[in-house]
C-alpha cells in the first residue's frame, strides 16, 4: 500500500483545482506546491549532503527576480524566468560554495545567512536595476488560478522525481557519505568539495525555479519578500525538518504542514478568535485576534524550538517514534 | 585629517562595545562549538530591560546595568539549560540542530518583546545623551567614551576571571577540549550554562551601554547578531583575544565605511568583511595571532 | 618490485617533528608492518600518505608516480585504501550501503557497485550483517567494516592502522586469516599494530620507528632482536609483565 501513497496522492493533486472550485483552497495549494519544490532543495543541500543552508531565500530571491527583472526590464513574459531562474540561483551558489566549502564547521551555515542578507541589501540598494523597495509588479498572465496550479504540481513533482532519481544513483551514495563523515568519504575516493557543489547547485536550481514560480503567481515582489530570512530561509528549514530530514517525501508532508500552520497564524487561526469576538463582542478578544494574526513569526519561533527538541528528523524521520509515543498499548503488548 | 580622526575615534569608541559583544560570542562558541545566532536578540532583550526600569522606575541606565547583567545571566543560563543541553540527547541527523535552536528562539525573543513594547522606536534619553566634549578639533561623545571604559573594564574582569578563578580555568579547560576536562571532573553541563550565562550578561553590558546614545526596537537584534558573527569570525571561531582584535576591526570599518562610502553600506560592511575573511584568512586573527 | 615507497619524509606540527627523515620501500605483495611506541608517528605517516596532512618535506611514490600532492579522494583513486584506528563508519547508513558508497570509487552503475558490494561483503566475511545500521555494529564488526570498505575500492595498497585493537582473541585470529587472505588476493598491505602477535607474525618485513625516527627495520626475528626496539618499545613493555 505504501508503494502507491505517491501516486493516490498525485491523482487527488491533479484532481484537486476540478473538483474544488474555491481560489482561495486552490491558492493555499499551489503554495504548497512551491514549497515542496524549496523543501525538496533544501533537503538535497541540508538533509542529505548535511551541509545545513541558512540562506534558501537568496537562491528564493534571485530566481524570482530573474523573472521579474526578464518581464520590466526586457519586456519579455515572465514566462522566460522559468527558463533561466533556475541557472541564474547557480551562478549566485557556485561563487559561494566554492568559498565556503573549503572551510568545515559552522562557516557554511554562517555564510549561507550572510549570503542572505547580502543579496538583500543588493536588492534593496540597487535601486536603478531592482527598484529597491518599491519592487517589482507584473501583469498576471492567467485570471484562473487553475493554470498556476497545474505549472507548480509539475515543478513539485520534477523536483520530487529529481530528488529520488539522484539519491538513488552514485551522487547520493555519496551525499550521504560527506554527511555520515567526511573523512571517511575523503578516504573513500569522494572529492568531497566537489560533489557538496552539486549538492548545493541541484539545490539553488529548485529553489531558483520555486523563485520564478513565485513571481509569475504573486505578480509582484520586493527584497522584503523573497529575500525574507524568517518567511524564506527559516521556513524553509521548517519545511524541510517538521517533513523529514533526509526522506524523499519529508518536504511534501512538511510543506503540508508549514503552509497550513502559516495559514493559521495568519488567519487568526482559521479566524476563530475574530468569530469568538463577533459572537461576545469582547474587547479583549478583538485584540488577541489582532495579535494573532501579526504573530505568525513567534508561532514560527516556537515552532523551531519544539520541533528540534521533539521531532529533529521530521514527521517522516521520527515516524516510529511517533506511532510509539501515540499507540503506547501496542508497545506494552509487545512488551509482555 | 579631521574627518579622518574624527572616525577613526568613533570607530574605536564602538568597537570598544563590539569587542564586549564578540567576547560573549566567542565564549559560548569556544565551550559548546556552536554559534549562537540569539546574541543580537539576547542584547535586544537586556535593551528593553534597562529600557523599563529607566522610563516605569527613572533608574539610569548605568544603574540598570546591575539590573540587566544578572537578568540577562539568568536568561542566557535557562536557555541553556532547557533548550539547548537536552539537544545533546536527542539523535538528530542535522548537525547544526542548536544553532537552528538559537535562531528559533532568537524569533520567539524578537517577538515577545513586540507584544510587549510595540514596534515603536524607543530611546532612552539622558543628560549625558547628547553630550560632547572636545580634544582638539575632535568631538567624544561622552556617553560613549563612558561606556568604552566600562568595556575595557569589564573585558580586564573577564581575563582576570578566566584565569584566576576555578569556574574560569574550568570555562577555557572545556573548550580546548571537553572529554579531557570531563575526565578531570569538571561538570561540563554546569560550564555550559554558566558560560552561556556569561556570555549572555555580556552582550547586556554592551546593550545597556549602547542605549544612551541608540534607539531601540524588536528587530534591532538581527543586526547584531551579525555583526557578533562577522567579529567572532574575524577573531577566529573561540577565541577571546581575537574577539577583541575582531570588534575593533569591524567598530573601525563600519565607522569609515559610514564616512567615506556611505551610511546606506552600514550593514553592508560587515558582511562584505565576512567575506574577504572567509576569502583571504580562514581561521581569523587567531591564524596570525595564534592566541 | 617496488610498489611504494617514501623518502625522507617529514611533517612538523608547530615546532614538534612528529616524522623526522623517515624513509622505506614496500615491496609488491607484501605485508609490511609498522611498529613504534604511543606517539611514534606511525598513524601520522598514514596521514601524509593519504593526505589528510600535507608533508613538511619528502616524497610518496606509489608505481613510480609522485602522489604526495594528490588529495586524499584522489590518493583512493589511485589505488590506496585505508581504514582508520579510530573507526569512522557512515553510522546511519547500513552495512551494504556503506560499501556501496565505497564500490562507486571504481564503477559507474548502482547496478555494478551493488554487485561489488555484495561480493567484497562476502569476501570479507560480513555479508550476514549487510542490512544492518552501521552503527549499531560491535566494534570488531566496525573495524571488520573499515576494511570491507577499503577493499570495495579495489586497492593495489592497503593501509590498515590499528586493525586489531580492542579484539576479543577468536576474533583477532579472525582478524589476522582477513589480512592474510587480503593479501592472496594481491594486494600489498601496510599495517600499523600494536598487538606484537598480529604484527610478528604476519608481516614480511616490520620498520620500527620512535619520535618520528627510523630507529630499526628487516625481518620480524632482526627488528624484535634489535637492542634499540627492544629498549625503546618492547623493553619498556615486557618490564611491566
Amino acid at each position: 500500500m505504501k508503494k502507491y501513497a505517491p501516486f493516490v496522492l498525485l491523482a487527488i493533486l491533479i484532481a484537486f483545482p476540478l473538483v474544488v472550485q474555491n481560489s482561495y483552497y486552490q491558492h493555499l495549494l499551489i503554495l504548497v506546491l512551491m514549497w515542496v519544490v524549496i523543501g525538496s532543495g533544501w533537503n538535497m543541500i541540508a538533509g542529505y549532503t548535511g551541509q545545513v543552508s541558512f540562506g534558501d531565500a537568496a537562491f528564493f530571491g534571485t530566481g524570482a527576480y530573474t523573472a521579474g527583472l526578464i518581464a520590466s526590464k526586457l519586456g519579455l513574459s515572465a514566462w522566460w524566468g522559468m527558463a533561466f531562474g533556475g541557472f541564474t540561483a547557480m551562478a549566485v551558489a557556485f561563487p559561494f560554495g566554492w568559498i565556503c566549502f573549503r572551510l568545515r564547521g559552522a562557516y557554511f551555515a554562517l555564510a549561507s545567512l550572510a549570503l542572505n542578507e547580502i543579496c538583500r541589501h543588493i536588492a534593496t540598494i540597487w535601486e536603478d536595476l531592482t527598484e529597491g523597495m518599491a519592487g517589482i509588479l507584473i501583469m498576471p498572465t492567467f485570471l484562473s488560478k487553475i493554470p498556476y496550479y497545474y505549472i507548480a504540481l509539475a515543478l513539485a513533482v520534477l523536483s520530487v522525481v529529481m530528488v529520488q532519481i539522484v539519491m538513488n544513483s552514485k551522487w547520493g551514495y555519496y551525499f550521504l557519505s560527506i554527511r555520515e563523515d567526511q573523512d571517511a568519504a575523503e578516504s573513500l575516493g569522494i572529492d568531497t568539495h566537489h560533489y557538496k557543489m552539486i549538492s548545493l547547485n541541484i539545490a539553488a536550481f529548485l529553489t531558483g525555479m520555486a523563485g520564478s514560480l513565485f513571481m509569475n503567481y504573486m505578480g509582484f515582489i520586493d527584497p522584503e519578500v523573497v529575500f525574507s530570512l524568517h518567511d524564506i530561509s527559516i521556513m524553509a528549514i521548517l519545511v524541510g525538518i517538521v517533513g523529514g530530514v533526509g526522506t524523499v517525501y519529508g518536504p511534501v508532508v512538511g510543506a503540508f504542514v508549514m503552509v497550513a500552520v502559516h495559514e493559521f497564524f495568519r488567519t487568526g487561526f482559521f479566524g476563530f478568535f475574530k468569530g469568538l469576538a463577533g459572537l461576545t463582542g469582547s474587547e479583549f478578544l478583538i485584540v488577541v485576534a489582532k495579535y494573532i494574526g501579526q504573530a505568525h513569526v513567534l508561532g514560527f519561533g516556537i515552532l523551531v524550538v519544539v520541533v528540534i527538541l521533539v521531532l529533529p528528523n521530521g514527521i517522516v524521520g521520527d515516524w516510529n517514534k511517533i506511532i510509539r509515543k501515540l499507540v503506547p498499548m501496542k508497545n506494552k503488548g509487545v512488551a509482555t | 585629517m579631521e574627518v579622518f580622526l574624527q572616525t577613526l575615534v568613533a570607530g574605536i569608541l564602538k568597537g570598544g562595545l563590539y569587542s564586549l559583544i564578540g567576547m560573549g560570542m566567542s565564549m559560548i562558541m569556544g565551550v559548546m562549538k556552536i554559534i549562537n545566532l540569539a546574541h543580537g536578540q539576547l542584547m535586544m532583550v537586556a535593551m528593553y530591560v534597562t529600557f523599563a526600569c529607566f522610563h516605569f522606575l527613572g533608574l539610569d541606565p548605568y544603574l540598570g546595568l546591575f539590573v540587566a547583567m544578572p537578568a540577562l545571566f539568568l536568561l542566557g543560563c535557562l536557555i541553556q539549560k532547557y533548550t539547548l543541553n537536552p539537544l545533546m540527547e536527542v539523535e538528530s541527523i542535522l548537525p547544526e540542530n542548536q544553532v537552528l535552536m538559537t535562531v528559533g528562539i532568537g524569533m520567539v525573543l524578537t517577538e515577545i518583546a513586540r507584544f510587549i513594547f510595540t514596534s515603536d522606536y524607543k530611546s532612552v534619553q539622558t543628560s549625558y545623551s547628547g553630550a560632547t566634549f572636545f580634544i582638539g578639533e575632535t568631538s567624544f561623545s561622552v556617553a560613549l567614551v563612558i561606556a568604552f571604559f566600562i568595556a575595557v573594564l569589564f573585558t580586564l574582569i573577564m581575563f582576570w576571571f578566566l584565569t584566576k578563578t576555578d569556574i574560569g580555568r574550568s570555562i577555557r579547560a572545556t573548550a580546548q577540549d571537553k572529554d579531557a576536562a570531563l575526565l578531570m571532573g569538571v561538570d561540563s553541563k554546569r560550564i555550559t550554562i554558566i558560560t552561556f550565562g556569561l556570555g549572555s550578561a555580556l552582550v547586556a553590558a554592551a546593550g545597556t551601554l549602547l542605549l544612551p546614545v541608540y534607539y531601540l526596537f524588536p528587530d534591532i537584534g538581527g543586526p547584531f547578531t551579525r555583526k557578533a558573527f562577522v567579529i567572532t569570525i574575524l577573531g577566529g571561531l573561540g577565541s577571546t583575544v581575537g574577539a577583541i582584535f575582531g570588534g575593533i576591526t569591524l567598530g573601525l570599518a563600519e565607522a569609515f565605511g559610514a564616512t567615506y562610502i556611505g551610511m546606506a553600506f552600514d550593514d553592508m560592511i560587515g558582511l562584505i568583511i565576512f567575506i574577504l575573511v572567509l576569502l583571504f584568512l580562514p581561521g581569523g586573527f587567531k591564524r596570525l595571532t595564534k592566541i | 618490485m617496488i610498489l611504494f615507497r617514501v623518502e625522507n619524509l617529514i611533517k612538523y606540527f608547530g615546532g614538534l617533528a612528529a616524522v623526522n627523515n623517515v624513509s622505506f620501500e614496500v615491496q609488491k605483495g607484501e605485508i609490511f608492518g609498522l611498529i613504534g611506541p604511543n606517539g611514534s608517528g606511525k598513524t601520522t605517516i598514514f596521514n601524509l600518505i593519504s593526505s589528510y596532512h600535507p608533508v613538511s618535506s619528502g616524497k610518496i611514490y606509489f608505481n613510480d608516480q609522485d602522489i604526495t600532492a594528490y588529495k586524499t579522494h584522489k590518493v583512493c583513486k589511485s589505488g590506496i585504501g585505508r581504514t582508520f584506528q579510530v573507526v569512522k563508519p557512515l553510522g546511519r547508513l547500513s552495512v551494504l550501503d556503506n560499501v556501496i558508497a565505497a564500490a562507486f570509487a571504481k564503477v559507474r552503475t548502482k547496478h555494478e557497485a551493488r554487485d561489488l558490494a555484495l561480493e567484497t561483503l562476502e569476501f570479507c566475511e560480513l555479508a550476514h550483517r549487510k542490512d544492518v545500521i552501521a552503527k549499531s555494529l560491535s566494534i570488531g564488526e566496525r573495524k571488520r567494516l573499515e576494511i570491507t570498505r577499503a577493499m570495495a575500492t579495489k586497492p593495489k595498497l592497503l593501509l590498515l592502522d590499528e586493525t586489531a585493537a580492542g579484539l576479543n582473541p577468536s576474533e583477532l585470529d579472525a582478524a589476522i586469516d582477513l589480512i592474510l587472505k587480503i593479501r592472496d588476493r594481491g594486494v600489498t598491505i601496510i599495517i600499523v599494530e600494536h598487538i606484537m602477535k598480529v604484527i610478528m607474525t604476519i608481516s614480511d618485513r616490520i620498520h620500527a620507528i620512535n619520535f618520528g625516527q627510523t630507529i630499526a627495520q628487516g625481518t620480524p626475528k632482526e627488528v624484535a632482536d634489535n637492542p634499540a626496539v627492544i629498549e625503546a618499545y618492547l623493553g619498556e613493555e615486557y618490564a611491566h609483565r
